[in-house]
């Protein structure tokens, strides 16, 4: 399976949710130092829900399609399934997600060609890892050292 | 062992890549439908078929432990890892076996000098220089050093081109430098810093200098001798030996004055429970069982390159150099980083719009094996500015057609992200 299909590339160029928010209630900085990416996510959070979500920062283009479509999948919904599909995210980059997981996934799916580029598994998860972080207000994280959302 | 590359002899003709090639079993793969054009040589080079049958054949037929048993096997062991000490300080025009010291590779070389040398004989306001183009296992070391005794760690300035800033270099050496450590060649940047003048400097404050030969001995004739350093690493994987090995050179005079690295058997001459008197030099500093097998590799990685002949290697990869710049130089939106007069075959290029790590994975698909990354240089990437890089480094076995590759692969990598 080609990674770098259409949606990927689109995504790459047309980032969506881009930029910052001018009343984030959480934000976190996401680092990956082995590649150099590095991206900053804002939460607006009410009620429980994601009411809004922007992400900025410099990145492969891996990352930065993961980053964007993310946004639109959680845009609007409630921190737990947010948590639950980072969750489902990370299961199948892993290639360890199962048929009710890949409902839950869908457009997402597009990603599931990474669990055999080892080394680019990090780029996809980064910004899953990173809206984690912001929301249990952890303000920076890095997908080296302790805390590394693949060796856990 | 009937061994034709062995009795190949150099000459000043050209190399003739095409009957290299077939020595590396390697460069067969194919990758993704694809023959593979290894351009990774500055991360690890490929073994030809005489230093595998090397290898294997010591696993065959001679493998035992070296400088113990009265039998046989430990005493063929031990000959043939003492003929790869010989054929080394040779291949390096070293005065003596003894300055030849195995280590698991440049790492393991320049951990043993900072703690060996540094951590005897630096003390707190003490200063350790190095440049900009370090690799990390050139900035590590020193710095762990310079927090256990308080020394103070500088870093000579590199210019826009990527050469270290001699000015400065000059204006920062002085009583209080007690160190020197300098990379030959950039394995970032692919540099070739102008070691024999800066040791020249060093010399006239009486400052002990190590170079890392890492990206050096693979790549040009080296004669310690004349290079005149008093310490100098590299590997055994990046010149054609396998991984686990390395060289650690070091005069005698500093050798004998040094501490041992570490502890344990065959560095010892007697050991009580009160006292232990050291062994002489290298076998002070090779405690423990040594990677024989590596060891004995190496020695015939060393015949293998001698028998093409290190300035042929060095001419060839000068001709791919100079013709992977101009190919690259017309990408419209590619910036070669590092333009220094004088680089080995090492090139590192960003493309704008374009993520190193995405270009080195697309690369991938068209069966170029290039790094991407900061290439274990991060210091160096901050000071261009970049996080990352795409880095093609070439060797022996590499050839005009490997560029236009890479080149094909780099057109197709912009018409996607177009």
């Amino acid at each position: 399976m080609n990674l770098y299909q259409e949606v990927i590339l689109d995504h790459n160029k047309k980032p969506r949710n881009w930029g910052t928010l001018s009343n984030p209630t959480h934000q976190a900085e996401g680092l990956n130092p082995l590649c150099g990416d590095r991206i900053w996510l804002m939460l607006e959070v009410m009620d429980e829900s994601i009411v809004d979500i922007a992400v900025d920062g410099e990145s492969c283009a891996i990352c930065k399609a993961s980053a964007s479509m993310m946004t639109l999948s959680v845009k609007g919904k409630p921190l737990k399934l947010a948590e639950e599909l980072t969750s489902v995210f990370r299961k199948m980059v892993l290639g360890e997600h199962n048929e009710s997981d890949e409902s839950q996934l869908g457009r997402l799916k597009i990603f599931q060609g990474i669990k055999d580029l080892p080394s680019r598994v990090k780029c996809a998860v980064l910004p899953w890892h990173t809206l984690q972080a912001a929301v249990n207000s952890q303000g920076r994280i890095s997908t080296e050292g302790s805390d590394d959302p693949i060796s856990s | 062992m009937n061994d034709p590359t062995i009795f190949r002899k150099p000459n000043n003709r050209k190399l003739d890549v095409s009957e290299i090639r077939k020595d590396f079993p390697i460069l067969q793969t194919s990758v993704k439908g694809n023959p593979l054009v290894y351009l990774d040589n500055a991360a690890s080079s490929h073994m030809p078929q005489c230093v595998i049958d090397r290898i294997s054949e010591y696993h065959l037929s001679e493998h035992s432990n070296i400088h113990r048993a009265v039998h046989k096997l430990s005493e063929e062991a031990t000959a043939k890892f003492e003929e790869s000490r010989t054929i080394v300080k040779e291949f390096l025009n070293a005065r003596d076996e003894k300055e030849i010291i195995f280590t698991r590779g440049t790492t393991g070389g320049i951990n043993l000098v900072a703690k060996s040398y540094g951590e005897k004989f630096l003390r707190e306001g003490d200063e350790v220089l190095i440049s900009h183009l370090e690799h990390h296992s050139n900035i590590v070391p020193w710095q762990m050093l310079c927090q256990k005794v308080g020394a103070e760690l500088k870093v000579i300035p590199v210019t826009q081109e990527g050469e270290v800033d001699l000015e400065e270099y000059k204006s920062m050496l002085s009583t209080k430098t007690k160190f020197l450590s300098l990379t030959h060649v950039s394995n970032a940047l692919g540099t070739v810093l102008p070691i024999k003048t800066m040791i020249k400097e060093a010399r006239s404050y009486g400052i002990p200098v190590l170079v890392d030969g890492a990206q050096g001995v693979p790549h040009m004739t080296i004669d310690l001798r004349d290079i005149d350093c008093d310490f100098y690493v590299f590997s055994g994987h990046k010149m054609c030996g396998p991984s686990g090995v390395g060289v650690l050179y070091g005069k005698e005079e500093l050798l004998n004055k040094m501490d041992p690295y570490e502890g344990g058997g065959d560095m010892i001459l007697s050991v009580t429970f009160e006292k232990t008197l050291y062994n002489k030099i290298p076998y002070k500093f090779e405690a423990g069982t040594p990677p024989i097998a590596q060891a004995i590799g190496l020695g015939r990685a060393v015949n293998y390159l001698q028998s093409i002949g290190l300035n042929q290697i060095n001419q060839h990869e000068k001709e791919l150099l100079a013709y992977a710049t101009k190919r690259l130089d017309e990408i419209s939106g590619l910036t070669i980083i590092g333009r220094s007069k004088h680089k080995a075959g090492v090139i590192s290029f960003v493309m704008d719009g374009v993520h190193p790590h995405d270009v080195g994975t697309l690369l991938n698909d068209k069966g170029v094996a290039v790094r991407t990354g900061h290439h274990c240089a991060q210091p160096t990437m901050q000071r261009f500015g970049v996080p990352a890089t795409t880095r093609a480094s070439f060797y022996l076995y590499n050839t005009i057609s490997d560029i236009d590759q890479l080149i094909n692969g780099i057109h197709s990598i912009k018409k996607i992200f177009d």
